[in-house]
């Protein structure tokens, strides 16, 4: 269960305020969190993942306060726990689709490559329909692909807790429902709770609950 | 550890061009001021070793560096000839062996060295197959040039004409390969050795041709007297000298006017090398003695300041390419911003994003390195032969 309380993050004077006097996630819920651009959604993602830092309030994750750990504990704890899925994919293009997956364990010490992990990649990739492109450098992948193969990253450390910071933003239509069909596949195979920024309304319905960020700007707790 | 090298590579390996332009900068920078040490210190090795090892050179008056180098390194520069009259005047001294060279003629590449047997006692040298020159038209050859040439001892090497297009010239001279010498590690690998008189048949001082009081055709007799009989050029001449036609082998003119390039003089002791020197000094107007010691330390003198220069220029160079370099690093990491903060963003540590540029560096440093001493060795192991071609020739 994510618990946030009387969490505060403001830039410079006026310019940017967030306030979220309260906000329970449950494990295993799916959230869609909905809002007007420069609202903060992104901003609570990385608050959540311990990006960055609260002036003020808790962000605890299950029984883990993750803006109270130190900056390797927080980043451990990350790379361990939490998938993160970007709207621009964020992969590296001199890296072909199977390493960009196993990614996440080539730049942390706790975690290390077995035949396991390589089983997960190749199950992974069929789940997401893109087994037979693992060894292609993500320059030669559609959009749809990219994104796929991101969420596969995400998903490579089989986390509790996954946030798609507007995952679906960047594809067409048929695409939108392929993916996000992969996406809650794999959230629920793996019981994990998926917070999810996003600005296509058509999708809402799909998700547990929608939470509309316009409320944290009256300071309202949810 | 391992996958940060594993990154970096697959890093590299996707921006080959770049990283291959970069690996061949900082090769290059880094090979010039070692390729220049390696090439500086085995042409004072070259030139050194040998000028030491020869006490005094006595040559016609002019630039003493030709003179050393043409005798010492039988080098392209002529120097202005000397008469073997300046045997004889060495000799008279009883301060000096004198061991004449005439170095003027070239078989394909290779400078034929007309001099004596003493030369090779002088030099230490060793013939490794068959014996040496004993007769006119015989050649002794160094290691390389039986090497190169894949002659052996029976074989025989044919002297170049000076100019091609000179219709009256000598015709080439055939010579009979009868010794080869152990390799010396010195210009003489790479010369062919021959008595001083063969040279002077090259040059068409001497030669051979058929008997005239022996000619059946009456019509190639031009005048016939008790001691001169004149003949047209129908007559036969011989272009290689055997035991059959040796006899017919005869010189013109006075031998004492016959030319040399220069005078080996091994004097006896210190005081008698110091009193030579003194005559030509005060004699000599047409022929200078010189210490091949001296002339050799003199141009190594300029070589070497000219060295200095070369190294200011190489390290502003370097310091330049550093610069650059690092400007190389620093852009490409901006332009990897993205990259770095979507890893740091996904739980990577701030010193593991340090040791993967740290591997990337690393890898194209040893790359650099490696380019860079497999050229070094590359270079080291023509280095004589390099500098023979830049400094001696």
């Amino acid at each position: 269960m994510i618990n946030i309380n009387s969490l505060e993050l403001s830039y410079g004077t006026d310019e940017f305020r967030l306030s979220i006097p309260q906000l329970k996630i449950e494990s295993t819920e799916k959230v869609a969190i909905i809002g007007p651009s420069g609202s903060g959604k992104t901003t609570l993602l990385k608050l959540i993942s311990g990006i960055i830092q609260p002036q003020r309030g808790r962000v605890e994750i299950g029984e883990v306060a993750i803006n109270e750990l130190s900056d390797p504990q927080c980043r451990d704890y990350r790379i361990s726990n939490i998938g993160y899925i970007f709207q621009d994919f964020e992969l590296l293009d001199y890296l072909n689709v199977q390493d960009n997956i196993l990614h996440p364990f080539r730049i942390t010490q706790s975690l290390k490559i077995d035949n396991q992990v390589r089983d997960r990649v190749k199950s992974l990739a069929e789940e997401m329909g893109i087994a037979d492109k693992l060894k292609r450098l993500t320059n030669n992948l559609s959009q749809g692909e990219k994104q796929r193969t991101a969420i596969c990253r995400a998903m490579i450390t089989a986390p509790k807790l996954i946030l798609a910071d507007e995952a679906t933003g960047n594809l067409d239509p048929s695409n939108k429902t392929k993916i996000l069909d992969a996406l809650f596949r794999s959230t629920d195979k793996n019981k994990a709770t998926l917070i999810a920024v996003t600005h296509d309304h058509e999708l809402l319905d799909r998700f547990d609950r929608v939470i509309d960020f316009k409320q944290f700007c009256d300071g309202e707790s949810v | 550890m391992i996958d940060s090298f594993y990154l970096a590579w697959r890093y590299i390996v996707f921006n080959r061009i770049k990283t291959i332009t970069l690996v061949l900068c900082i090769s290059l920078v880094s090979f010039l001021p070692f390729a220049l040490k390696i090439l500086l210190n085995e042409s004072e090795h070259q030139l050194m070793s040998r000028a030491i090892t020869t006490p005094l050179l006595v040559g016609a008056k002019g630039n003493s560096l030709d003179l050393v180098m043409n005798s010492l390194y039988f080098s392209k520069e002529k120097p202005d000839f000397i008469s073997m009259k300046a045997i004889e005047k060495v000799m008279d001294s009883y301060l000096a062996v004198p061991i004449p060279l005439y170095t003027r003629f070239h078989a394909r590449e290779y400078p034929i060295v007309g001099t004596t047997l003493d030369y090779f006692e002088f030099r230490k040298h060793k013939v490794a197959e068959g014996r040496s020159f004993a007769m006119l038209g015989e050649s002794l050859i160094g290691a390389d040039v039986a090497a190169r040439l894949n002659l052996k001892v029976g074989g025989s090497i044919l002297s170049s004409p000076e100019n091609l297009f000179d219709l009256a010239g000598v015709y080439p001279l055939k010579m009979k390969v009868v010794g080869i010498l152990q390799k010396t590690n010195s210009v003489d690998d790479k010369a062919v050795f021959v008595d001083l008189k063969t040279t002077w048949v090259i040059q068409g001082l001497g030669h051979g041709h058929q008997d005239v009081k022996k000619i059946a055709d009456e019509s190639d007799v031009l005048s016939r007297s008790d001691k001169l009989v004149t003949t047209s050029t129908k007559i036969k001449q011989y272009t290689e000298i055997n035991v059959d036609n040796l006899g017919s082998f005869h010189f013109h003119g006075d031998p004492s006017i016959y030319p040399l390039t220069a005078i080996i003089a091994v004097p006896n002791d210190e005081k008698s090398a110091t009193i030579l020197s003194g005559r030509y000094l005060s004699e000599q107007k047409n022929q200078q003695i010189v210490r091949p010691k001296k002339v050799i330390e003199d141009l190594l003198g300029n070589i070497f300041q000219i060295k200095e220069f070369i190294d200011a220029v190489v390290l502003i160079v370097a310091i330049a390419m550093v610069l650059a370099i690092f400007l190389v690093f620093s852009l490409s990491f901006r332009l990897r911003q993205k990259e770095i903060s979507t890893i740091l963003h996904l739980g990577c540590s701030r010193s593991t994003v340090v040791q993967l540029i740290g591997a990337e560096i690393l890898i194209i440093a040893v790359f650099s390195g490696m380019l860079c001493f497999s050229s070094l060795l590359v270079l080291q192991y023509f280095q004589g032969e390099i500098v023979h071609q830049l400094f001696i020739s």
